[in-house]
């Protein structure tokens, strides 16, 4: 198949101002939203309403794993829901490939699902009268794929899941996590560009959970395709997405990569999240480098250019074993081959705990 | 004050419109009759041409090859009891009443039971119909069937499709209703067609319950085919309403047994055939 070149800035995904207001009055707060921007509280308090999702707007790129990251009751489930449509949004545009998702009718719909989004469960959903084989080439055999064709991709599809020798199986047969991977394997038999994950890794235990996170971040990333990964869990998020939204109360708190969030929470609620998190493979030297002119005001001593040297994208681990090398306290960061910055050991404890910037008053 | 005015007789209303449609309609009726007769005489015919012994040695094959070994031993028990006692005729003409009435009563029940599943509305709209269906003692249909097809077996299979219909009714809505919802997001998530939602998620998933619902219709058939034996519809409830009026603890206990034969007979055979197919597909996609 002809593709064009594939441009790694092309947004897929587009969402503008989404909203999704359920109950029994829900026209008229919609209405309320587009004329007066009425709150959730209010919408809540006037109409009996409940806000799912309020005012979201997202993009996924190309090639992009973005995660939706929230507590239950935080509205990332109906979010991701919206964009293939399996729930209608109140207000807002959603455009996937350039299309208004809104405006395709019921065939145009069932054919983007079908080519363009796949989607795998927390409950797996698989068709328990049906072969391993069998349910990956689900997704084709409803689109009229022929019965030796989509055999022949759903193997496939299932061999790059690691489950080359079960396709004979019943899903009964299966423990959780393979289970899981034909969820997988039935939504690559697809070969869509954009994977919706609902949660997909949330009912295993920990070790199939990273082990299954590695994976299939490896997997997506090799195949090139796009994901979109809802999570509870901000540890999950970090580990498989490019980028990370957080919602909260179905609002979009911060989004931003995993290193933006960790050291420049939005609120409290996202610190509050942040707090637990190792910061030691998160945070970068740009991010803890201070400029080399103000290096040289408080630490005269020390010869910038014999500091021994690292690039900005090294994260603390790698700071602290440089440190631990050498004898001065400080790291030099370059780029192009010139000193842009200084990581001092106090800047990388601050680094570590992610405590906010200010330098002592007596250096 | 005379409280006559107030006596309802829903009676009165009724027979005029049981008359009207026998005279306007009696084509009509003529026809079904007409068809009903027909099928039933070619069942029945099938049944009762060859030898007992080659219908008993086929069923028991059919069973073997198709299902198993077990049904195929219930199979040939139950057929060779029929035999033994004498009631062979009798058997095979209820079994093709039976038959007839049960794909009947499930073509009706079927796509209405998914109706009512999907409509709300209309579950509840026909949910006191039902109830009437149910619980108005089954003699009390025979009158304005026999009315209308006048006597024999097509009135008695009208009031069995009556009495059939309910169960396999309800139970095919609670199947469907009990679908897992997420089974259905997939159907929608993957772009399936709804045509290919009812048939490769719904139905799979549905299927226990519509078993449970299809035993349930085979059973009421059963036992209202024998109460059609008073309206000369013949078969084994024949043999009982004779073993009755006679006084023949025998012949009534005998045919008592071949109908419980005949109903593990059905039961175990649908079954079988409607599960049985599954295992089979199962089977081959291991090589």
């Amino acid at each position: 198949m002809k593709t064009a070149m594939n441009d790694s800035n092309e947004v897929l995904i587009d969402c503008q101002n989404v909203w999704k207001i359920f109950g029994a009055r829900a026209p008229a707060a919609i209405q309320a939203v587009a004329d007066r921007g009425l709150s959730k509280k209010q919408i809540l308090q006037d109409f009996n309403c409940v806000v799912g999702v309020s005012d979201a707007s997202l993009h996924v790129r190309r090639g992009e794993i973005f995660c939706i990251m929230g507590l239950s009751g935080s509205g990332k489930s109906t979010l991701i829901r919206l964009l293939n449509r399996l729930i209608e949004p109140s207000l807002g545009t959603i455009t996937v490939k350039g299309k208004d998702v809104a405006r395709l009718n019921a065939a145009q719909l069932r054919d983007m699902r079908a080519r363009n989004i796949g989607m795998v469960f927390q409950s797996v959903a698989l068709l328990p009268n049906r072969t391993v084989l069998e349910n990956a080439a689900f997704g084709l055999e409803v689109r009229g794929v022929a019965k030796d064709e989509r055999h022949k991709t759903a193997r496939a599809a299932l061999e790059k899941v690691g489950l080359a020798d079960w396709t004979a199986r019943y899903p009964n047969e299966l423990s959780g996590g393979m289970q899981q991977r034909v969820g997988l394997a039935r939504a690559l038999a697809a070969d869509p560009e954009i994977i919706l994950m609902d949660e997909p890794f949330s009912a295993l235990d920990p070790l199939i959970r990273r082990q299954l996170q590695d994976e299939f971040r490896q997997l997506t990333k090799s195949l090139g395709k796009s994901a979109v990964f809802i999570t509870h869990d901000l540890e999950e998020a970090i580990r498989i997405g490019d980028r990370i939204a957080i919602m909260k109360d179905g609002v979009i708190v911060q989004v931003g990569t995993a290193e933006e969030i960790v050291t420049k929470p939005a609120d409290d609620y996202v610190s509050d999240f942040v707090a637990g998190i190792s910061r030691i493979h998160l945070v970068k030297a740009h991010s803890v480098m201070q400029p080399v002119a103000k290096f040289r005001a408080s630490h005269p001593q020390h010869d910038v250019e014999a500091l021994l040297r690292t690039s900005p994208d090294a994260d603390i681990g790698e700071l602290i074993d440089l440190t631990m090398q050498s004898n001065r306290d400080a790291v030099a960061v370059v780029e192009n081959g010139t000193v842009i910055g200084v990581v001092t050991t106090r800047a990388l404890l601050r680094g570590v705990a992610g405590t906010p910037e200010h330098e002592p008053a007596a250096a | 004050m005379n409280l006559d005015l107030f006596e309802f007789s829903p009676g009165a209303y009724l027979a005029p419109a049981v008359d009207w449609l026998n005279t306007n309609f009696h084509p009509f009726f003529d026809a079904v009759t007409k068809f009903i007769e027909m099928v039933l005489g070619g069942i029945e015919a099938g049944l009762l041409y060859p030898p007992p012994y080659v219908v008993i040695a086929l069923a028991t094959f059919l069973a073997a090859y198709f299902i198993t070994v077990r049904v195929s031993i219930v199979t040939a028990v139950a057929l060779a009891f029929c035999f033994v006692a004498g009631l062979w005729t009798a058997s095979m003409q209820t079994l093709g009443l039976v038959t007839v009435a049960v794909v009947i009563s499930v073509s009706i029940a079927f796509p209405l039971g998914i109706l009512a599943s999907r409509y709300k509305g209309f579950e509840a709209g026909i949910r006191p119909v039902l109830d009437i269906m149910q619980t108005v003692p089954p003699w009390v249909y025979l009158i304005p069937a026999v009315m209308i097809f006048s006597l024999g077996r097509v009135p008695a299979i009208i009031a069995t499709i009556v009495y059939g219909v309910p169960p396999m009714l309800r139970l095919t809505t609670l199947a469907f209703n009990q679908v897992p919802k997420d089974l259905l997001e997939l159907g929608q998530a993957t772009g399936a067609p709804p045509r290919s939602i009812l048939f490769k998620i719904e139905i799979p998933s549905a299927t226990p319950t519509l078993l449970v619902g299809l035993n349930q219709c085979i059973l009421l058939s059963l036992a209202m085919v024998v109460l059609a034996g008073l309206v000369g519809a013949g078969g084994l409830g024949a043999e009982v309403t004779r073993g009755l009026t006679r006084m023949e603890m025998g012949l009534g206990l005998r045919a008592g047994l071949a109908i419980v034969a005949i109903a593990i007979l059905l039961d175990r055979f649908s079954k079988g055939a409607l599960q049985g197919r599954r295992t089979r597909g199962a089977a081959e996609t291991t090589h």
